[in-house]
């Protein structure tokens, strides 16, 4: 889902004045940038290394929500996630491809992953405790992703700006039905509405570090933003998501865990209170619950699929020899 | 048994069995070899769920107490599951699942095939619409069946062993009983025994492809499925699977 926050960018770049001072120019009159178009080093990395991370955060993503696949309370709440989850793969599919058009393979990006050194949205190594998750995470983690992806898709590198518009609305629809979940549980019995309150307090606060750090602690925004890569801060589309999410709460009569927060009208946004960063760097680090967990379970699935991915190869290599055999033959 | 209870036990015995498969396949969704199957996985998974939705609100129907699919898929004691034992083994590795779904994919193809005429409309509905999907399934698994076989010393291992893993759960695909006798004769259902020589030949094609050695698998021996005597692998599946009904009874979900 995300790339907002990103971590461990580099921007610098070593290219004439002339030649960014062009490059700028471009930018500057919304022209796309395509793969193969003359771009600075620091452009291309920045952005092999935001969609490389939002890739690998849809495939991880897959992990806190396929946990509860299995135990699904209705055939239509099981399907419906089964679906979620499928979709949430094929957005880490177009991703990759949309990375790959910068020169970096698919398979290199996932070494990187497996071997921890390629971040991912740190959102998902909390783990997911009671099906209320399940409608937590497509209401506030999947309303955060698109808060920071709807203006991705006016991102001034092509490839990620339509892949974004097309995750875009598969976005939309899982946050819609997070929010359902949630909406049903609420108006449930005692159990359903305490679960439901329980999810949104362990989740809340995570969401809205799903943003990143402050803009005044964050390094690598204004070179990003020059470059149109982002479109808004990380505090703007923080304020824009507990705007737009709180009156949500309210509406299905779930309380904010939050004692500051309050509506303030001279500003015309909700006020909130202070952000943990010290469990926000914790869990980036590697300390949350299921940091270690996670790359396992990725890193399981590729070890224990290796054989599969080797037959596939050594297969498709016997049906060529044989054609060219044939062919030699008929000749 | 009456002649609505007979064709209530024929169509709950294929919506366990999709339902089941479905199920087992889920539990792949994010742990797959490769990317393209973490989506071909829950892609095959969601259309056997979406067959087993179909045919359990029609048995629900049929049976006339008010029982919807979730009452069906949730809440019964697992001996009132009448699902083939093949479908509710543990998945094994890749081999296994891919080996399975062929299987079963493949009578599949040829049921709903067969059930296209059926007299009972409903039945020849879901049919209509099942038969597309599982062309697929076969397709899919089939290419499966035959990059492993024909791949390398250790795939072909693998699909080895997955045969003989599988082998005595294939006879009970064509059983017969009162309750298959009863909706052939009423020309509403197949009697899955009229399909056996057709599957043989259509797996025969394959695993020839797949330089694998296919005798002998409808000689299986397991049987029970049918009759709600399963193996221990159902337990297991029933306790995720109804969990949250059985910790949250009669709730909206
Ligand atoms: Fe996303
Ligand atoms: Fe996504
Ligand atoms: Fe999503």
């Amino acid at each position: 889902m995300y790339s907002q926050g990103l971590i461990g960018a580099d921007d610098s770049t070593e290219e004439t004045p002339e030649f960014l001072e062009a490059f700028q120019k471009r930018i500057d009159s919304e022209d796309k940038i395509e793969p193969n178009d003359a771009m600075p080093e620091g452009y291309r990395r920045t952005l092999i290394r935001m969609i490389g991370q939002h890739a690998h955060s849809e495939i991880v993503g897959m992990l806190p929500e396929g946990n509860w696949i299995t135990r699904a309370p209705t055939l239509k709440r099981k399907a419906a996630l089964l679906a979620k989850v499928q979709d949430e793969g094929g957005h880490g599919l177009y991703l990759y491809s949309a990375a790959e058009t910068l020169g970096v393979s698919r398979a290199q990006m996932t070494e990187e992953l497996l071997e921890g050194k390629a971040k991912y949205s740190s959102i998902f190594n909390y783990p997911t405790l009671t099906w209320a998750d399940i409608g937590a995470i497509g209401w506030l983690v999947d309303g955060a992703a698109i808060m920071n992806q709807i203006p991705l898709c006016r991102t001034s590198f092509g490839p990620y700006a339509r892949a974004m518009i097309r995750v875009c609305k598969e976005e939309s629809f899982h946050q819609r039905q997070g929010y359902e979940i949630m909406m049903v549980l609420a108006r449930g019995s005692e159990k359903q509405k305490a679960m439901a309150q329980d999810a949104l307090d362990r989740w809340w606060w995570p969401s809205l570090m799903m943003f990143g750090p402050h803009d005044s602690d964050s390094q690598h925004g204004d070179q990003s933003m020059r470059w149109k890569i982002k479109r808004f801060t990380n505090d703007e589309l923080r304020q824009k998501f507990v705007d737009a999410t709180v009156p949500q709460a309210e509406f299905i009569g779930l309380k904010m865990p939050d004692p500051d927060l309050k509506w303030n009208e001279e500003r015309g946004h909700y006020d909130f209170g202070p952000i943990d960063w010290d469990e926000f760097w914790r869990v980036v680090k590697g300390k949350g619950q299921m940091n270690r967990e996670r790359i396992k379970a990725r890193r399981k699935a590729w070890d224990e699929g290796a054989w599969v991915r080797e037959a596939a190869l050594a297969h498709a290599a016997k049906r060529r020899a044989r054609q060219e055999a044939n062919r030699q033959a008929a000749e | 048994m009456t002649d609505k209870e007979m064709l209530f036990e024929y169509v709950l015995r294929l919506a366990d069995d999709h339902l089941v498969l479905a199920h087992r396949l889920s539990e792949w969704c994010g742990h797959a070899p490769m990317l393209e199957e973490d989506l071909a996985l829950p892609n095959i998974s969601l259309d056997l769920l979406g067959q087993a939705r179909s045919l359990y609100s029609y048995a629900g129907e049929i049976e006339g107490k008010g029982r919807g699919e979730d009452e069906l898929a949730y809440v019964r004691p697992e001996h009132d599951y009448h699902n083939l034992l093949l479908l509710e083994l543990d998945n094994g590795d890749f081999a296994r699942t891919m080996l399975r779904l062929y299987l079963f994919a493949a009578f599949m193809e040829l049921f709903w095939e067969s059930m296209l005429s059926s007299k009972d409309e409903a039945l020849a509905a879901i049919a209509a619409k099942a038969i597309k999907e599982t062309r697929y399934h076969v397709r899919h698994s089939a290419e499966w069946v035959i990059r492993l076989g024909d791949g390398t010393a250790e795939s072909a291992r693998r699909m080895s062993e997955a045969m003989e893993d599988l082998q005595p759960y294939c006879s009970e695909l064509f059983e017969t009983d009162a309750v298959t006798e009863f909706v052939a004769k009423q020309g509403i259902g197949t009697d899955p025994a009229t399909l056996e020589d057709a599957w043989q030949a259509d797996i025969a094609k394959i695993f020839r492809e797949a330089r694998l050695d296919g005798d002998g698998l409808a000689d299986g021996y397991q049987t029970g499925g049918r009759n709600g005597r399963h193996t221990e692998a159902m337990g297991f599946l029933l306790a995720d699977l109804q969990y949250m009904q059985r910790a949250y009874p009669g709730m909206e979900w």
